[in-house]
């Protein structure tokens, strides 16, 4: 069976970047925010991937990328996400931080989705579980909600298609653990940690023909506002700075022998 | 302080896992009313005035959890509802905030109510940024942190109301699966916290890399001290890329950006940088050491409290010799 995969992903900072929160208008924002480098939404980046391996397994099946982020940026990331895997964007200029409300993005996306008017026997809507940002894994339910959808796993780090139609997830649980369930048939929402998938090597040749209809699209993204019920008393950087003792020129045995010592204590 | 619901669910044999008495404890301190609301299995014979029970609400699944979560936020009118952040509620709750026209925020670290403004502390960005939030939208449910506050004592409810909830799921349980060949990996109920880095991996001395040995010497310290065990990115990541690593590490011991933020006392860090993306993960982990042959890594920069720069493989030989006798 072909399925209509639409992954939903943000942007995030490049995790090398140090982050530094200033006051903005209604809420916080990031020192320099538009020139910090960004990246796909790393749990994203994998609900990407996963999509595109699924997609490749059943032919006649489609990716959509939906993405709410500010579109200047949007299209530097593009340039490189656009030759790991091919897709279509469907993108939303509008703010994309950790300072934005999940609970609106969610609502947001979820009426993009909507207005794409997929059939829904065959739909998988994909994600990441918590982006790097907001960090809140509210935002692929609220999708779910807003498009009816009644089964959602989190967390998700595999997908089996079985004869039939049905398929089995694997959500990471408590103590290490995976959760295994059957879902009797689409329509679903899967919210994406690690998956088991490496990052795809760049393809220039799938980043050409994915630029044909990403650049049309980026000029099309419609401006979206997103609401935010939130109000920040505080955001701060954390006080914890270590005085970190460096022990060197001591022999192993000393070393273990102070180690354990303080496991003991 | 308006009225609060503290839902929670129970697990298996009906008990209630211990973070939902730590979220109870957390709604006690607020002050005001508080009402406690169970669903799953044996709900009505567990520690909530509200409950769901039934064969239908005992599995974990979106659809029938989300059903009961909704029914009992209804029930209570509550205004604020609090739960504890596992697996199980940070699946469901965001959706049924949203079928009540309420608003979710989660992974609450901490919560106070002054003048009756309740703000509710969070960290953004993976840990690198901490902030403090209030909403005037109701129901606000908030998700509580596991490990954020000391666990409350409850006794089973006098009285209970069981509500009729109707939900159906074409989603079935079929089990549950450790992950393959990971006799180890995070488990909050270890004392200490052991992370193998990318390291291990490496050409060591001689020119050749130890990678038979480096899984032995690192099962044997975990086995020996029944540590949690942890994993940098790359070294999970160079598994997935068909390079030689060591068998027993997967995604699931992943710690930092792309990974678990761990909530344990102590933590070691061996043959691994302490790079920025990894050490966010370390945020909760009170007293950290770290052995690396780098001076000059991240560990050495404020993240640890004690860096040992020498060789793991020699340390760890020698450490498991201590504490394996």
């Amino acid at each position: 069976m072909p399925y209509q995969i639409v992954v939903c992903g943000g942007l995030a900072p490049d995790p090398l970047q140090t982050l530094e929160p200033v006051p903005g208008p209604a809420a916080p924002a990031l020192k320099n925010e538009m020139m910090l480098p960004g990246v796909l939404d790393p749990w994203a980046s994998h609900a990407l991937y996963e999509a595109a391996h699924l997609a490749k397994q059943h032919s006649g099946s489609t990716v959509k990328l939906v993405s709410l982020a500010p579109k200047a940026k949007l299209q530097q990331v593009l340039m490189t996400i656009a030759q790991k895997v091919p897709f279509e964007l469907v993108a939303l200029d509008g703010p994309n931080n950790g300072f934005s409300d999940a609970n609106e993005t969610g609502k947001a996306l979820g009426e993009a989705i909507a207005k794409l008017n997929l059939p829904k026997e065959n739909l998988l809507v994909f994600g990441g579980w918590e982006s790097a940002t907001r960090g809140s894994g509210v935002v692929m339910q609220v999708i779910a909600e807003h498009l009816g959808i009644a089964d959602v796993f989190l967390a998700v780090d595999e997908i089996k298609i079985e004869d039939g139609g049905s398929f089995t997830v694997k959500e990471r649980v408590e103590g290490g653990k995976h959760m295994v369930s059957r879902c009797a048939a689409p329509p679903a929402v899967l919210a994406w940690a690690t998956g088991n998938l490496p990052e795809p090597p760049n393809h220039p040749q799938t980043g050409m023909a994915n630029m044909r209809v990403i650049m049309p699209s980026l000029q099309k993204a419609a401006p979206t506002a997103v609401g935010s019920g939130m109000a920040f008393a505080s955001a701060s950087l954390p006080k914890q700075v270590r005085e970190t003792r460096i022990v060197k020129d001591t022999p192993a045995a000393e070393i273990a022998r102070e180690i354990a010592e303080w496991l003991k204590q | 302080m308006e009225k609060i619901l503290v839902l929670v669910h129970t697990v298996e044999g009906g008990a209630v896992p211990r973070a939902a008495l730590e979220t109870l404890a957390a709604a006690r301190s607020l002050g005001g009313d508080v009402v406690v609301g169970v669903f799953g299995e044996s709900a009505g014979s567990s520690i909530g005035s509200l409950a769901v029970e039934g064969e239908a609400f005992a599995p974990a699944r979106y659809a029938t959890d989300a059903a009961a979560c909704g029914a009992l936020i209804t029930a209570s009118g509550a205004a604020v509802v609090l739960a504890p952040h596992t697996s199980r509620m940070g699946r469901a709750l965001p959706g049924a905030a949203a079928r009540a026209g309420g608003v979710v925020d989660t992974h609450i670290t901490g919560l106070a109510a002054e003048r009756g403004t309740l703000t509710a502390s969070r960290w953004f960005y993976r840990q690198r940024i901490e902030g403090t939030i209030s909403r005037a939208a109701r129901p606000w449910v908030l998700l509580i942190e596991p490990g954020s506050f000391e666990a409350a004592e409850a006794a089973p409810a006098a009285a209970v109301t069981k509500l009729d909830v109707k939900a159906v799921s074409k989603t079935e349980l079929v089990g549950f699966e450790s992950p393959e060949g990971g006799e180890q990996t995070i488990r909050p109920d270890a004392e200490t916290l052991f992370v193998a880095g990318a390291g291990w991996t490496k050409k060591q001395k001689d020119g050749q890399t130890h990678t038979p040995e480096a899984g032995e010497l690192i099962l044997g310290f975990v086995r020996a001290a029944k540590s949690s065990l942890g994993s940098s990115k790359s070294l999970v990541d160079m598994g997935s890329e068909g390079q030689s690593v060591l068998p027993f590490l997967t995604h699931l011991h992943q710690i930092g950006q792309t990974g678990s933020t761990p909530r344990h006392k102590k933590g070691l860090a061996t043959c691994c940088h302490g790079e920025e993306p990894h050490v966010v993960g370390w945020r909760f982990v009170r007293e950290r050491r770290a052995v690396n042959l780098d001076a000059n890594c991240g560990w050495a920069r404020g993240k640890a409290d004690v860096l040992y720069v020498a060789d793991a493989f020699e340390v760890v030989r020698e450490l498991n010799k201590l504490i394996g006798s």
